[in-house]
């Protein structure tokens, strides 16, 4: 085991931080179904951090333990070094953390542009009053803002689209948008929910590449979901694998990859 | 080719987020501000005034307000008449002097307001009660929303009805505008000049347009939007749902307040509560806001004016030119507007607006097809 708080340097080179973010023990449970079960696991500052699993293994309710939606029965999400006090989705985006979702989770009624803006809420703090003129700082804070969420239109190459309104894209661009939008946030921790679910090998490489390229480019840590395992394999320094709720594995792709328990979870048991 | 904007090229993000980008745009604005402001005024007569411009100018204040609430947050509501007495009664209290009472006793008396303050007073007033009708919104949604505001709107006439305070103890139970002037030309009362009322409707229907397009263009207007399209997704990106949803009340109230008050102080002079604030003004305004286009500036203008213009229109062609008796022409109205409506809603659900943006398309590319 490495020590919490100190950066190791991986095998090929990647320096990864020590621990921003720590699951202990949690418990979380619907009425009587326990959707995770007593898991702990931790992301390091810097690296890319896979959750992998079979269908209903509880990877998504563990995203959402993370941001906010579902308040964990039992165990504490550590955060920064101390214990993180209950709170609401908005107050955990506030913190620095921003997430994609599994079914896109777009505002269809607004341009690509604005809702990328809307990734930059969390740091437009102009009061009402001078937003209702346009005057001084309000107008100040949009356009620096708006300088920043173009940086982030350049970066994942959607330019072209930027005043088009979302409703009219196609799924693999609007994917690529909700990237865009929780980016343009400047997150120290991004979690991504099957960011590659239903694209084609070419959509699924241009998302590897910006993910890597945002891992690189920014030093965003990302935590992601993801189906594809060629695409985890390549992509993650370190994998957690769950299955009904449990953790069966935790560490390198290559442990991960030879591991027992996550071979039999996905292959399945020969029972005698 | 009518429509062009080929060549108009911006270069600073500042000229990208400006109200109107286009420069045919901006100019067509200009010059409908010059019109309204410098050529109407001296050419309208007291028919002009009365039965167009100050319904259409305030109504589209109304219809601004509610369309913030219902086409840019999403929260439906059908306490606009409510509110907008509020904005009635609270400008007319303090035109008056708001006097406080405590144990039988006239605790203290405010001085008159000036009759632009009054309106603003009424507009204040209204914000306030709006975010305390808009406290429910955190919880219920859609329908079940609505009801609540309903519920609003019936409470807040029934006060007006059943508490005298509010009416000045008067014994028709209605309340009337005293003459109030500003810079002494009379705004209020029964001698006013035409031009007088419309510019003192047209100055604050420009600096409410104003301000809605300047709040919706940003922050709040994105986190509104935002609670609109995907309250979930809104919270996950650091929208506060509560202050999103409660400034849309406030703001929406605010507006909403200012055009009841300009109704009763500037346009009808005496208003009993129960008629002119009911709840088909609420329906009215709601469906100015359908017709217009929901989240758009220019749809709620468009609105207000289809809803004020179309009745008169009726009424020229059927009574002036056809020769019918006037009840028959009344009834064909309210048929043939709810006709429109419904034809509106199926054809057209995004209203007015969306014509007008798809006209512009076309517009850009013709004669050819694409």
């Amino acid at each position: 085991m490495k020590d919490n708080a100190e950066s190791y340097v991986t095998e090929d080179g990647r320096t990864i931080g020590p621990v921003v973010m720590e699951m202990k023990n949690i418990t979380l449970r619907f009425g009587g179904v326990e959707a995770i079960k007593d898991i702990s696991f931790d992301i390091r500052e810097g690296e890319i951090r896979a959750i992998i699993g079979p269908n209903g293994a509880g990877k998504s309710s563990m995203l959402n333990v993370i941001s906010g939606f579902y308040v964990p029965q039992e165990g504490e999400v550590w955060y920064r070094g101390a214990p993180r006090p209950a709170m609401k989705p908005f107050q955990v985006a506030q913190q620095g953390i921003a997430r994609t979702f599994q079914n896109i989770a777009l505002f269809e009624g607004m341009s690509v542009l604005d809702n990328v803006m809307t990734g930059r809420l969390t740091h437009m703090k102009t009061g009402m009053m001078a937003q209702t003129f346009w005057y001084g700082s309000a107008e100040r804070e949009e356009i620096a803002n708006r300088e920043v969420a173009e940086k982030i239109i350049d970066f994942l190459e959607i330019q072209a689209i930027r005043k088009t309104p979302v409703s009219r894209l196609p799924y693999g661009l609007k994917k690529r948008v909700e990237l865009a939008r929780a980016l343009a946030a400047e997150p120290s921790l991004l979690l991504l929910d099957e960011p590659m679910a239903g694209m084609n090998v070419e959509e699924k490489e241009d998302m590897s590449r910006f993910i890597l390229s945002v891992n690189d480019e920014f030093g965003t840590t990302i935590a992601l979901i993801e189906h594809d395992m060629g695409v985890v394999m390549d992509l993650s320094d370190r994998v957690v694998v769950m299955d009904y709720g449990k953790k069966i594995g935790d560490g390198t792709p290559h442990e991960v990859r030879n591991n027992q328990e996550v071979i039999d979870a996905y292959l399945g048991v020969a029972h005698d | 080719m009518f429509y062009r904007e080929a060549g108009d090229f911006r270069t600073t993000y500042k000229e990208d987020q400006q109200t109107f980008p286009i420069k045919f745009d901006r100019y067509r604005y200009y010059l409908v501000l010059f019109l309204a402001i410098f050529v109407v005024p001296f050419i309208v007569n007291d028919y002009w005034v009365n039965s167009l411009l100050l319904p259409f100018l305030i109504y589209a204040i109304a219809a601004l307000g509610l369309n913030i609430l219902v086409g840019y947050c999403g929260q439906v509501s059908l306490g606009t008449g409510g509110f907008m007495a509020v904005g009635a009664y609270s400008c007319y209290k303090f035109m008056t002097g708001v006097d406080i009472w405590w144990g039988g006793e006239l605790l203290f008396r405010l001085p008159e307001f000036n009759i632009f303050f009054s309106v603003i007073m009424g507009g204040i007033m209204t914000a306030l009660v709006g975010v305390l009708f808009g406290l429910p919104s955190l919880r219920i949604k859609g329908f079940y929303l609505a009801v609540a505001t309903l519920a609003a709107q019936f409470f807040l006439v029934w006060l007006f009805n059943r508490v005298a305070w509010f009416y000045n103890y008067s014994a028709s139970g209605q309340i009337s505008a005293p003459e109030r002037d500003l810079f002494g030309v009379l705004i209020t009362g029964p001698s006013t000049t035409p031009w007088a009322a419309y510019m003192f409707c047209l100055f604050f229907t420009i600096v409410s347009a104003y301000i809605a397009r300047n709040l919706t263009r940003g922050a709040a207007g994105r986190k509104w939007m935002a609670i609109r399209d995907m309250d979930i997704a809104a919270e996950i990106i650091g929208v506060n749902p509560l202050r999103a949803k409660l400034t849309a009340f406030m703001v929406s109230s605010f507006f909403i307040g200012i055009s009841g008050a300009l109704f009763f102080a500037v346009y009808l002079g005496a208003v009993e509560v129960g008629e002119a604030f009911g709840i088909q003004k609420s329906f009215l305004v709601l469906f100015m806001v359908i017709i217009g286009g929901l989240g758009s500036i220019f749809g709620s203008f468009a609105g207000a004016a289809f809803l004020v213009l179309l009745p008169v229109v009726l009424k020229v062609v059927g009574v002036d030119l056809l020769g019918w008796p006037t009840d028959i022409v009344a009834h064909l109205q309210l048929v043939i507007v709810g006709a429109l409506i419904i034809i509106f809603l199926i054809a057209e659900p995004h209203g007015i607006a969306q014509l007008w943006r798809v006209a512009k398309e076309k517009l850009r590319l013709w004669p050819f097809p694409h």
